[in-house]
């Protein structure tokens, strides 16, 4: 079954000129976002997650960023654009909603204000007119009395609410991909469930893709269909989320689901002690050879220390390890 | 916001008493004979005995200071020891022009060091950024005395485009206010550098960028406005300052201002004008401080006065 392709990033590889050195924090990735679906991304902090994010719509200063390979919207490579072309993407065909809705909105403009200079930009209306879209959009992620909401400013709202008035500011202009950077993440829990639900119900009704960056399993398992697990800047593993889950092939994957509490788990399996992955992420100045993830790898072979791994295709998935060779 | 405005106003007289009262008996405490001063060194005892009972000085202090205050609080300063005229009146006629002088000033200080901070912040550690800090470094070091007789030498005695010294025309402003400008800008591009560099790495100025939006809108319009607040402070004390005489300016350039006429008061130990414009001076700084705060709430909706 071949999709049809929206987003296509081939072997992207950002890294940042620092003064300790090249911090290469994505290393030649390589991911296929389909029309309609969302691709959940995952790993822990720093493994370069949002730096792909970022790279897409060319968000990182540069220098010192510095971003290679390829990344094709609509068959034009994102990276070859100039910047008034990769402009009128950003917020338009493609936006992205980011991790701490209190510090992601401007607190000096108006939650309307904010909305409406997208709209006005993008689909060139009047200022009345934007203003009225932004109201609409208040109200469709579901902000009581949008009206007046739109005329204040983001330190009056509370968590939850500067997170909706952020989906609606990223989907104000019907983009086709959205790009979701722990959207949940800074949210206590039934708020998140809130967050989750809307997303699901836009992302229907404006029928936008969705490429969702999280460390949170569980915001995979509900929202995603594909999966990319990435460790220190590479896809270590790609599957269909219920494949994923049922059946990890990747020791750091398996090391991540088996870190989850389950409740239940103990029933079946006795009194059993909440696994976890030893060992730390290594600095991106001190990669070990071979496979990155070998020192802190249960499995790991003589060949995991030496050489680095092939992206092995399996059953239509993908891992990076010696052991599926 | 009325409210507090009043309020704030009304504050300024428990401040001022407070400066009346120091100036009062510091002054008093300074060497010097005021009737000796006005009579001159030939005078008789019995003329500098005269003058003293003119003036008011042969009263106990505490007394005299009772006067002082009853005087105003209906809004008389005095009369000036040397010339006889009332204080207020000396002061009104200097006045506009150290208020035209900080005003160019200002100007001046805000059109370069604003725009030139704002380059250094976008473009941190590139040769522009350089230059700018350095241009900035070079006025905030360079004595305002020396300055001042460089400009002189060469834009009077060399090119002669602008007048030396004295008032008159737009034309004698604008050395002055240029020398005033070259030590204040310096505070102003470093502080807008800093504040803005702050602001563009701000998850907010991400989230403009990813709208779309150019980034001459991104820099003004969302990071700019959130720099203004250490800016305004930093252009408001500097008013303030300039406000309270630029003495070292209008004496290299002979400017009638509030400046020398304290610097001249002082030279003739002539209290009521000193106290009068020392008073001022309190007045006109608590006035801009109050100013910058409304200022505040205006450019941040989180800042709010009740």
């Amino acid at each position: 079954m071949r999709q049809d392709s929206l987003l296509t990033i081939k072997n992207l590889r950002t890294c940042f000129h620092t003064y300790e050195g090249v911090l290469t924090a994505v290393d030649g990735i390589g991911l296929e976002i389909y029309r309609g679906e969302t691709l959940g991304v995952v790993g822990e902090s720093g493994c370069g997650k949002s730096v792909t994010a970022l790279s897409i719509l060319r968000l990182l200063a540069s220098p010192p960023a510095e971003i290679q390979g390829e990344i094709l919207f609509d068959g034009k490579n994102l990276l070859n654009m100039s910047l008034d072309e990769i402009r009128k993407i950003r917020g338009n065909s493609i936006s992205m909603i980011f991790q701490e809705p209190m510090t992601s909105l401007n607190p000096v403009l108006t939650i309307g204000e904010q909305i409406s200079e997208a709209i006005k930009l993008h689909q060139g209306v009047t200022h009345q007119e934007a203003w009225a879209e932004a109201v609409e959009m208040l109200q469709m992620v579901q902000i009581p009395s949008p009206e007046i909401r739109a005329k204040e400013y983001p330190h009056k709202l509370s968590g939850g609410m500067r997170q909706r008035a952020m989906i609606a500011m990223a989907l104000s202009c019907h983009p086709r991909l959205l790009l979701a950077d722990e959207p949940t993440t800074a949210l206590d829990v039934t708020i998140q469930a809130q967050i989750v639900d809307l997303m699901e119900r836009l992302k229907e009704e404006i029928k936008t893709s969705v490429l969702l960056i999280t460390h949170n399993l569980g915001l995979i398992a509900e929202m995603a269909k594909r999966v990319v697990v990435m460790y220190t800047g590479k896809v270590v593993e790609e599957a269909l989320v219920e494949d994923l889950f049922a059946e990890p092939l990747h020791p750091y994957t398996q090391g991540l689901l088996g870190s989850i509490p389950w409740m239940g788990r103990k029933m079946k399996a006795g009194r059993k002690q909440l696994q976890e992955i030893p060992g730390m992420v290594p600095s991106l100045l001190e990669m070990p050879e071979g496979c990155r993830f070998h020192p802190r790898c249960p499995r790991m072979m003589d060949i995991c220390r030496k050489e680095e791994p092939p992206l092995v295709q399996k059953d239509g998935r993908r891992v990076l390890c010696w052991l599926w060779k | 916001m009325l409210q507090y405005v009043i309020k704030r106003l009304l504050s300024t007289i428990p401040v001022l008493l407070g400066i009346s009262l120091l100036l009062f008996f510091m002054l008093r405490m300074l060497p010097g004979d005021p009737a000796q001063v006005l009579a001159g060194q030939m005078a008789s005892q019995e003329d500098i005995k005269n003058i003293r009972q003119q003036l008011g000085l042969d009263k106990p202090i505490f007394v005299q200071y009772g006067i002082f205050l009853s005087r105003l609080a209906k809004l008389d300063l005095g009369r000036s020891a040397r010339t006889q005229s009332p204080v207020i009146k000396e002061i009104w006629a200097r006045l506009p022009n150290t208020v035209l002088l900080a005003v160019t000033a200002i100007t001046l200080a805000c059109l370069f060091g604003i725009p030139a901070g704002i380059i250094s912040a976008v473009r941190p550690y590139t040769w522009i950024d350089y230059l700018f800090t350095s241009m900035a470094l070079f006025g905030i070091s360079m004595p305002v005395f020396w300055l001042g007789l460089m400009l002189i030498v060469v834009f009077s005695l060399v090119l002669h485009w602008l007048p030396a010294g004295g008032i008159g025309s737009w034309k004698h402003v604008i050395l002055p206010s240029f020398t005033l400008a070259a030590f204040v800008v310096a505070f102003i591009t470093r502080i807008t550098r800093a504040s803005m560099i702050e602001t563009l790495s701000q998850d907010y100025t991400t989230t403009a960028r990813s709208k779309g939006l150019k980034e001459q809108v991104v820099i003004v319009k969302h990071a700019l406005k959130n720099a203004l607040i250490p800016i305004v402070t930093v252009v408001g004390l500097q008013f303030g300052l300039l406000l309270g005489g630029a003495v070292l300016t209008e004496t290299v350039f002979a400017w009638p201002g509030l400046g020398r006429l304290i610097v001249d008061s002082i030279l003739a130990r002539d209290y009521p004008v000193i106290q009068g414009t020392i008073l001022i001076f309190g007045l006109l700084y608590i006035l801009v401080n109050l100013v910058v705060d409304l200022l505040y709430a205006y450019i941040d909706p989180r800042i709010r006065y009740a």
